[in-house]
């Protein structure tokens, strides 16, 4: 550590610090910045110049006095402790307890940029993180070692469906934590996911990092990475299986195009600095599975769209990292349902690793086509009944309607405290299916589905099981 | 600083570090586009500009703790990598430096000497020494498959001084002595100018892909350039997946560039698993990846897209067919853009500088079917993919990639909402192949493949068409021939043009069993629209069970043909019975 500090502060611009005369600085180095009162800041630096040196505060730059402020570097990178004694530990966006404890201690300090993973010694993920929510693990299924997003917009219950995730998830009966990192949460939100989650912090299985909006906007920007040295730590070095749950990550980009706006760089769509992909990436990326070791980092952002749209920054690059997205949709929650999830445009592209026989159950894959496949005529068949009225349809149609309502009903929707597993969600999904004729459900495998209508003594190709309940025709005409 | 190089001059020093943007002081002899060790720790670079007396490099490693004062060390030459036998199967990174050596975590590898290869390969002599030979004239073989040959390098010709005689030999190893030059069994090239071939021919042959719609649709030549668009979850790039496995090309050369690391990592155990149909090797070892996921270092991407056209014309020059397939060009496009923000460069199109479209014509002008200089045939088709934001085909990667490639394979959004994959979108796609390959002498033995693709387009189409006034009127709202040609369109898109990647039997697929379906469908669609001459009839046709005609894509292996016709037989037989 270099102990010279240097006071020729030459300019204050929202969260930058300019420092002049500076030797042997180099990029990406972690400085200390001391003020007169107060506790000690820290910054990174973002450019070296000569002996200039431009220093992003990650406390801010509120309250700093060019005259009365003194920077020192560290020599090397931000590192932080890591190891088991974050479990349990609820801080602050920078790492700091707020639980009343000691500071987190650990032997062990690691980078908290990361390094990026050797291609060619990942191991392709596999085996499910299995989350309680019906409708994700059996349409969606979460795959250890998987980055899945979840898209939401404003006023969707997407923090409670991570909370309720974060607090249900397991693998099996395998060593498993959770990471949480909320990001520009309001501090109702910041005491929603502590009581969530306080279960599991009690258990020993959680580290909670809350960054709240009326903290320094910059400190998002330190946030998920403390959390991702944090998880790499205890999944690869510890053998767990790590879920890391990130939200609001549109509140983090937001903070990387203010420091990109301050530092007055060409801004790319919507103001964002062009290197927001491979920001994201650098953190999407710490998922995975590594060759020869054990544990695995399983990522979930959350994300809200702005004004509800897909193909903004945020989530649109997200998507192109992710390995597929859970998508809210408000028609659905309009409706009262609970997870408002939509199934045609959400996707896990690892569900074929993460579901079937010996994994979770040999019919999962091919039910999970099927009623993704039932779903997307069912959405055509409800757009012409909107159009024409439900009389003009043909009996097959009408068949498709019952079916989409049967699978709001009765195989999403699902208590907010409710663990549902597996296996209970998988058959609400046959009973959905078994609403329309066998001739529609060619998707499933022949054999497959004759062992199911046999031991249901359910429809024939052409009879239904009786009359479905009658399905009540919504207001759906808005679904996206 | 202070330092002296043995030449006498001062040894530059790093000025200015901004992410993977370095300054450093000129001295004499730093010219564009040379290779720079940076550091300590001899991060490589490029030169990309000079200036006031001040060299701009681009890092290709993270740059962390690299201060002012820390020396930079021009190497006198241009970025360069080593190309021979141990590519094939291998997997490397954006400067070809293999990625099997390295470990867990890609700490900023320096730009030093490549780790020691003490692997051997079969070297056969087939010149003879006192023979005169020229650039390009074959000295030897490594037997193989595919099997490689080892040439007289550019620039180099004369008397063979000394032939090594057949043997095991390490890839540095010298082979051979031509006109006073030693010939090593691997060969230091450039990455930024193309080799020098004999001639450009023009592109004859198809390259079968094993995708139907692409070979029945839109298919490409050899030596052809495809871009293939798509938003995020469309497919990209499992159906660059499935080409990388299953067409029938000598080497293929797949540059993950800024893409996911699963994703590589998938790719990479699915080759070292599956057979390849026509050798009963390994895919592996027909292939070569360049990999540079999304969180390696930004600038490799822009190195790892010439690397690997670099390596393409390698094995082009010996005679053989290259594919290479990058996924995706738009994550290079951004690292051209953040150098060039970096660099203080105007912006043109969306940050992008200006020089975006020649980059992009540059890149996709290294494909081509050619005349050696050795005088054999050989070809690189390059396939790119490109990923637009917002699903925005109007922005500018798309749009000038559009200009500069023969076929685009556009990926729609709602297909692959569908679940219709491969996405590919039969009305916005194109293939200006597709006439010169009807043409073509060479290797078309289908007379009836035009006629066949004209007939499912037109179907195609018109179901397209009346898609829209379905969703306005109801499909029983239509005259009865009306309603079976959107019937016949449904039948194309099931039992046709999707395709399973996951099913071992629909994989891929032959062009004779492509032709099969195609023919199989398009007779039951006749069918319909015979037997439909009424509304009743029209819908108990529509009530008709067709599982057996979409299924047979799925059942039997991917050449077999006997069970396509069984299974049109039996909907034909259905189709009688209708009243």
């Amino acid at each position: 550590m270099s102990e010279v500090e240097y006071t020729a502060v030459r300019e204050l611009r929202g969260p930058l610090l300019l420092v002049d005369g500076v030797a042997g600085v180099g990029w990406d180095e972690f400085a200390l910045v001391r003020t007169a009162d107060g506790a000690p800041r820290h910054g990174l630096v973002l450019e070296v110049d000569r002996d200039l040196a431009v220093v992003q505060v990650l406390e801010g730059t509120s309250g700093l006095d060019p005259r009365r402020t003194r920077i020192a570097f560290t020599g090397s990178p931000l590192r932080i402790p890591v190891g088991p004694g974050w479990l349990g530990r609820t801080c602050n966006g920078r790492g700091e307890p707020v639980d009343g404890g000691p500071p987190v201690f650990a032997p062990d300090t690691a980078d908290v940029a990361g390094a990026p993973v050797n291609p060619v010694r990942r191991t392709p993920p596999a085996e499910p993180v299995l989350t309680g929510v019906g409708a994700i693990d059996v349409l969606t299924t979460l795959v250890r070692g998987q980055k899945l997003p979840v898209f939401s917009a404003a006023g969707l219950p997407h923090l409670e469906l991570a909370v309720q995730i974060a607090a249900q998830s397991s693998c099996g009966g395998e060593p498993f934590c959770v990471v949480f990192a909320g990001l520009g949460l309001t501090h109702a939100e910041a005491l929603a996911v502590r009581e969530g989650l306080g279960e599991r912090a009690a258990a020993g299985e959680l580290v909670l990092l809350l960054n709240t909006a009326d903290d320094p906007v910059i400190e998002r920007l330190l946030t998920p990475r403390i959390a991702l040295t944090v998880a790499e730590h205890l999944a690869f070095t510890g053998g767990r299986h790590v879920l890391v749950v990130m939200g609001d990550m549109t509140a983090y980009a937001e903070a990387l195009r203010e420091v990109s706006a301050s530092r007055g760089e060409i801004p790319a769509r919507r103001a964002y600095p062009g290197y927001l992909y491979s920001d994201f990436a650098s953190l999407y990326e710490r998922c995975g599975r590594i060759r020869g070791r054990p544990g695995s980092v399983t990522v979930l952002p959350v994300l809200t769209m702005p004004a509800g749209d897909i193909t903004h920054p945020v989530p649109d690059l997200t998507g192109y990292i992710t390995e597929g997205q859970i998508v809210l949709a408000p028609a659905a929650h309009a409706r009262g349902v609970y997870p408002p999830v939509d199934p045609l445009s959400s996707l896990s592209r690892l569900l074929r690793s993460g579901a079937g026989a010996g994994r979770t159950r040999e019919d999962h894959p091919a039910v999970a086509a099927q009623l993704i496949a039932a779903l997307a005529r069912a959405r055509q068949v409800r757009e012409l009944a909107d159009l024409v009225g439900q009389s003009a349809l043909g009996p097959a149609d009408r068949r498709h309607l019952d079916m989409e309502d049967a699978f709001l009903r009765d195989f999403v929707a699902q208590g907010q405290d409710e663990n549902r597993p597996l296996d209970a969600a998988l058959e609400r999904a046959w009973q959905v299916l078994l609403h329309l004729p066998a001739a529609h459900l060619g998707m499933l495998p022949a054999d497959l589905l004759r062992r199911r209508l046999r031991a249901t003594g359910g429809p024939g190709p052409a009879a239904g099981p009786g009359a479905p309940p009658p399905g009540r025709a919504g207001p759906t005409g808005a679904e996206p | 600083m202070g330092a002296v190089t043995p030449g006498g001059v001062p040894e530059p020093s790093v000025v200015r570090v901004a992410g993977p943007l370095v300054e450093f002081g000129y001295v004499p002899g730093v010219a564009m586009h040379d290779l720079v060790l940076l550091g300590p720790a001899r991060l490589p670079g490029e030169v990309v500009a000079i200036r006031d007396g001040v060299a701009t490099a681009q890092a290709y490693a993270y740059t962390g703790s690299l201060a002012p004062g820390h020396p930079a060390r021009p190497q006198g030459h241009p970025l360069t990598v080593r190309l021979g036998p141990a590519l094939l199967g291998g997997v490397f990174d954006g400067l070809l430096r293999p990625l099997d050596a390295a470990g867990d975590r890609l700490l900023a590898a320096s730009g030093g000497p490549p780790p020691d290869d003490d692997r051997t390969w079969p070297f056969t002599p087939r010149a003879r020494a006192g023979d005169t030979v020229a650039a390009g004239d074959v000295l030897g073989d490594v037997p193989g498959d595919p099997q490689l040959r080892i040439l007289v390098p550019a620039g180099c010709s004369g008397p063979v001084q000394d032939l090594a005689p057949a043997g095991r030999y390490r890839a540095d190893d010298p082979v051979a002595v031509v006109g006073g030059t030693p010939v090593h069994l691997s060969e230091p090239c450039g990455v930024r100018t193309p080799r020098p071939v004999r001639e450009r021919l023009a592109p004859r042959s198809p390259l079968v892909t094993g995708q139907r719609v692409i070979d029945l649709l839109f298919p490409v030549a050899r030596g052809g350039t495809v871009a293939v668009p798509g938003g995020f979850g469309t497919g990209k790039t499992m159906l660059l997946h499935q080409i990388a496995k299953w067409c029938d090309a000598d080497v293929i050369v797949y540059v993950g560039c800024g893409e996911r690391g699963n994703e590589m990592a998938e790719v990479i155990a699915e080759l070292s698993r599956l057979e390849d149909p026509r050798t009963g090797g390994l895919l592996a070892d027909r292939t070569v990846v360049v990999a540079n996921t999304s969180d390696m270092p930004m600038m490799a991407r822009e190195a790892g897209v010439h690397t690997a056209a670099t390596v393409a014309e390698y094995f082009r020059d010996m005679g053989l067919d290259v594919v290479v397939i990058a996924d995706s060009t738009s994550r290079w496009a951004e690292a051209l853009r953040e150098f060039a923000a970096r660099m203080g460069e105007l912006p043109a199109e969306e940050g992008y500088p200006a020089g975006l479209a020649s980059e992009l014509a540059a890149f996709y002008e290294r494909a081509a079917v050619v005349r050696t200089l050795g005088g054999t045939t050989g070809s690189v088709t390059l396939l790119g993919a490109v990923s637009p934001p917002g699903g925005d085909f109007t922005e500018p990667v798309t749009a000038h990639t559009e200009r500069f490639v023969r076929c685009l394979w556009a990926l729609d959004r709602d297909l692959a909402y569908a679940r219709h994959y491969p996405a590919v979108s039969w009305a916005d796609s194109f293939s200006r192949d597709a006439a010169p390959l009807a043409r073509g002498p060479a290797g078309q033995d289908d007379p009836d493949l035009s006629a066949r693709r004209a007939r499912v387009t037109r179907l195609l189409a018109e179901a397209d068409r009346l898609a829209d006034l379905v969703e306005l009127v109801g499909i029983t709202a239509l005259p009865p021939a009306e309603r079976m040609s959107v019937l016949g369109g449904r039948l194309l898109r099931e039992g046709l043009l999707q395709q399973s990647a996951l099913s071992p039997a629909d994989a891929t697929c032959s062009p004779a069993r492509t032709a099969a379906l195609a023919d199989a469908v398009l007779a039951v669609a006749d069918a319909c629209a015979r037997t439909a001459d009424t509304a009743a009839r029209a819908d108990s046709v529509e009530e008709v069970d067709f599982t057996p005609l979409l299924r047979a894509r799925e059942e039997a292996g991917p050449r077999e043909t006997a069970g396509i016709a069984a299974a049109r037989d039996t909907v034909l037989a259905r189709l009688k019975e209708v009243r």
